[in-house]
């Protein structure tokens, strides 16, 4: 059960502090938590972690690789390792450990990819991942997160902490704004509808959900009955939902914090593809470009991932 | 080396680290420990012993530079650009959307930067690479590889390593920037690396150990790697994360650092003085 918080301007605490916190907190409860860090504690705010937990808190240097073939080693020996580093490290750098060793070895591990997207800003497009969603998609039994704020994510990271399998979850580790009041609860393979309409439907995820609640408000103002969809769970998706929301709307977007090559705009559309559903659909998201530096605002704008472009999107397909 | 020599790539290398911190002051944020370390490396480099051409940089017959620890672009940028690869002004849209110049060295952006680099590791592999193809294609050229103590916690790295000491590469220079400290600390209590000399010398190299702030040893050390035919060689530069400005040797987590607090900027703006001040002491000389 969820609420929506009455004041979307505000931002929460810090995602990195949130995350790490709450990873913080599972260990209290939970001795097979362990937390791997490569490098990043500066970053990511691990050290909280390690100050709490310093006996389940390993730092294994600049070396990604290495960092997940010893997480699937803890699993073997009944751990639960949370590991971390920024998302394009976290996906493409690791990924044959992540896919072997891990996934297909059936190990636990709990993957905090950090800075996903746009988010990347000064690190710029070599740090920049756009494409970490496909590649975790393309893993049997991977489940992928990508919350939209502080409450989602403290949400998330307790739901998995007790789960078997590869959970992947991709967050900004700067503060957003807050979407859910805290308390809000979700469902892995739930998508929740954050505001009803029947004109049109945006499903997006992440901290890109308010932009597109700005994006239906602009829209409601100009007589377009809009519905926004929180697709949280990347995989598995609810297939159901997506359904049963698109039957009767004139114009659906996915808004994808991604290349619309393999993200949730993909994976939408092949859901609709494959049920012989045919409707206005377009996937707002990166181009199938490489990132850049900038601010995360200049490269929103950049990438066209602005609550505008969402809008425009959905005014294109009406005409 | 001749005085007139030295000083002049003292003032080289003053003007390099003056750059770096007047970007970094000016960006508020950024890599500068790091940067700092390799600035006398980069005046020696940019001072002497490259070959290259600004006005061509691009230039076929060129000797080529990796700075695979990427995060330090700050340093290289201010030494193409006190060489004239690009206007000096550039150096101020740092991270700016649509710059030429972002904070991981990035080849389709920037003139004078002959591979992308950011994720740590990789630049080792693309230097063996650009080795050999100097090489295959005839030409009597060298790669400048420049590789960071915490990068080298990365296993592609050794997997280079070996692949140069081995092949006994010898057109590629590796130097190690031993500056002790990574992002999330002293590497000794990361990754304890024992003696990095002696794993080098186990893999192969021919090593050297230089002062990183010594323009005249770096630039031997050079000379030196050059007259080894038989073996590749690594040149290990003991350096301080921060190196040339007390303020931020000292300070305790100096690999990204902040221009917020007063007391960064009074730092930042006291070793700009006395940097300017002694370039313009030396020039006047001149
Ligand atoms: C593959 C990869 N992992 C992590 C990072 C993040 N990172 C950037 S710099 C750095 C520390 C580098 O330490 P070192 O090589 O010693 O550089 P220096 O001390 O010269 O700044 C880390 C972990 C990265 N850029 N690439
Ligand atoms: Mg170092």
């Amino acid at each position: 059960m969820f609420k929506l918080v009455n004041d979307r301007t505000q931002k929460g605490k810090e995602l990195r502090k949130v995350a790490m916190e709450t990873v913080a907190d599972v260990m209290n409860t939970n001795d097979k938590v362990v937390m791997l860090e490569a490098d990043l504690a500066g970053a990511s705010a691990s050290g909280i972690v390690q100050k709490a937990h310093p006996d389940r808190y390993i730092q294994v240097g600049i070396a990604e690789a290495n960092m997940v073939g010893m997480a699937a080693g803890l699993s073997l020996e009944g751990f639960r390792p949370f590991i971390h580093t920024f998302a394009p490290f976290a996906s493409r750098r690791v990924y044959d450990q992540m896919y072997l060793s891990g996934a297909y070895a059936f190990n636990t591990i709990n993957v905090f990819g950090t800075d996903p997207g746009f988010t990347v800003a000064a690190n710029g497009g070599t740090h920049t991942s756009f494409e970490d969603i496909a590649l975790y998609r393309a893993i049997p039994n991977v489940v992928i997160l990508d919350p939209a704020d502080a409450t989602q994510l403290a949400w998330a990271v307790r739901e998995v902490a007790p789960l078997d399998g590869i959970h992947y979850l991709r967050f900004n580790r700067k503060d957003v704004r807050n979407l859910y009041e805290p308390g809000s609860t979700f469902q892995i393979g739930k998508a929740e509808i954050l505001k009803e309409g029947k004109d049109a439907l945006i499903i997006s995820a992440g901290q890109l959900l308010n932009d597109a609640l700005d994006a239906a408000e602009k829209l409601e103002a100009e007589g377009v009955s809009t519905e926004v969809i929180d697709l949280v769970s990347i995989k598995p998706l609810d297939a159901e939902t997506v359904l049963k929301e698109v039957a009767g709307k004139k114009a659906v977007i996915t808004v994808d914090n991604h290349n619309i090559i393999g993200g949730l705009g993909s994976a939408v559309s092949e859901v609709l593809a494959e049920n012989g559903v045919s409707v206005p659909f377009k996937r707002v998201g990166v181009k199938d470009v490489f990132g850049q530096v900038g601010t995360a605002a200049y490269l929103q704008k950049e990438f066209g991932l602005t609550a505008d472009d969402m809008a425009a999107t959905i005014k294109g397909l009406l005409k | 080396m001749e005085k007139a020599e030295l000083k002049q790539l003292q003032v080289l290398a003053a003007k390099i680290r003056y750059d770096v911190l007047d970007m970094l002051k000016h960006r508020t944020y950024g890599h500068l420990g790091g940067s700092l370390s390799i600035v006398e490396l980069m005046a020696v480099l940019y001072g002497k012993q490259l070959h290259v051409d600004p006005k061509n940089p691009t230039m076929e017959d060129r000797d080529m530079v990796v700075l695979s620890k990427g995060h330090c672009g700050p340093a290289w940028y201010s030494a193409l650009a006190e060489k004239g690869y690009f206007p000096k002004e550039a150096l101020y849209t740092l991270n700016d959307g649509g710059t030429m110049l972002p904070s991981h060295p990035d080849r389709t952006k920037t003139p004078g930067v002959d591979m992308t680099t950011g994720s740590l590791g990789q630049g080792t592999s693309a230097a063996v690479g650009i080795a050999l193809g100097q090489k295959m294609k005839g030409l009597d050229r060298y790669t400048y590889l420049i590789v960071g103590d915490g990068e080298t916690n990365e296993g592609q790295c050794w997997e280079a390593f070996m692949y140069l000491a081995g092949h006994r590469v010898n057109n590629c220079i590796t130097f190690i920037d031993l500056n002790k400290r990574q992002l999330d600390g002293y590497t000794k209590d990361i990754l304890y690396p024992f003696d990095m000399a002696e794993k080098m010398k186990a893999f192969g190299f021919h090593v050297e150990t230089v002062k990183g702030d010594d323009i005249e040893a770096i630039d031997n050390a050079i000379n030196n790697a050059k007259a080894v035919k038989d073996q590749a060689s690594c040149i290990i530069l003991d350096t301080i994360k921060g190196q040339g400005v007390k303020y931020f040797e000292d300070m305790v987590s100096n690999h990204s650092v902040k221009f917020t607090s007063q007391e960064v900027n009074d730092a930042a703006d006291k070793a700009l003085a006395e940097l300017r001040a002694f370039i313009e002491k030396e020039e006047a000389h001149v």
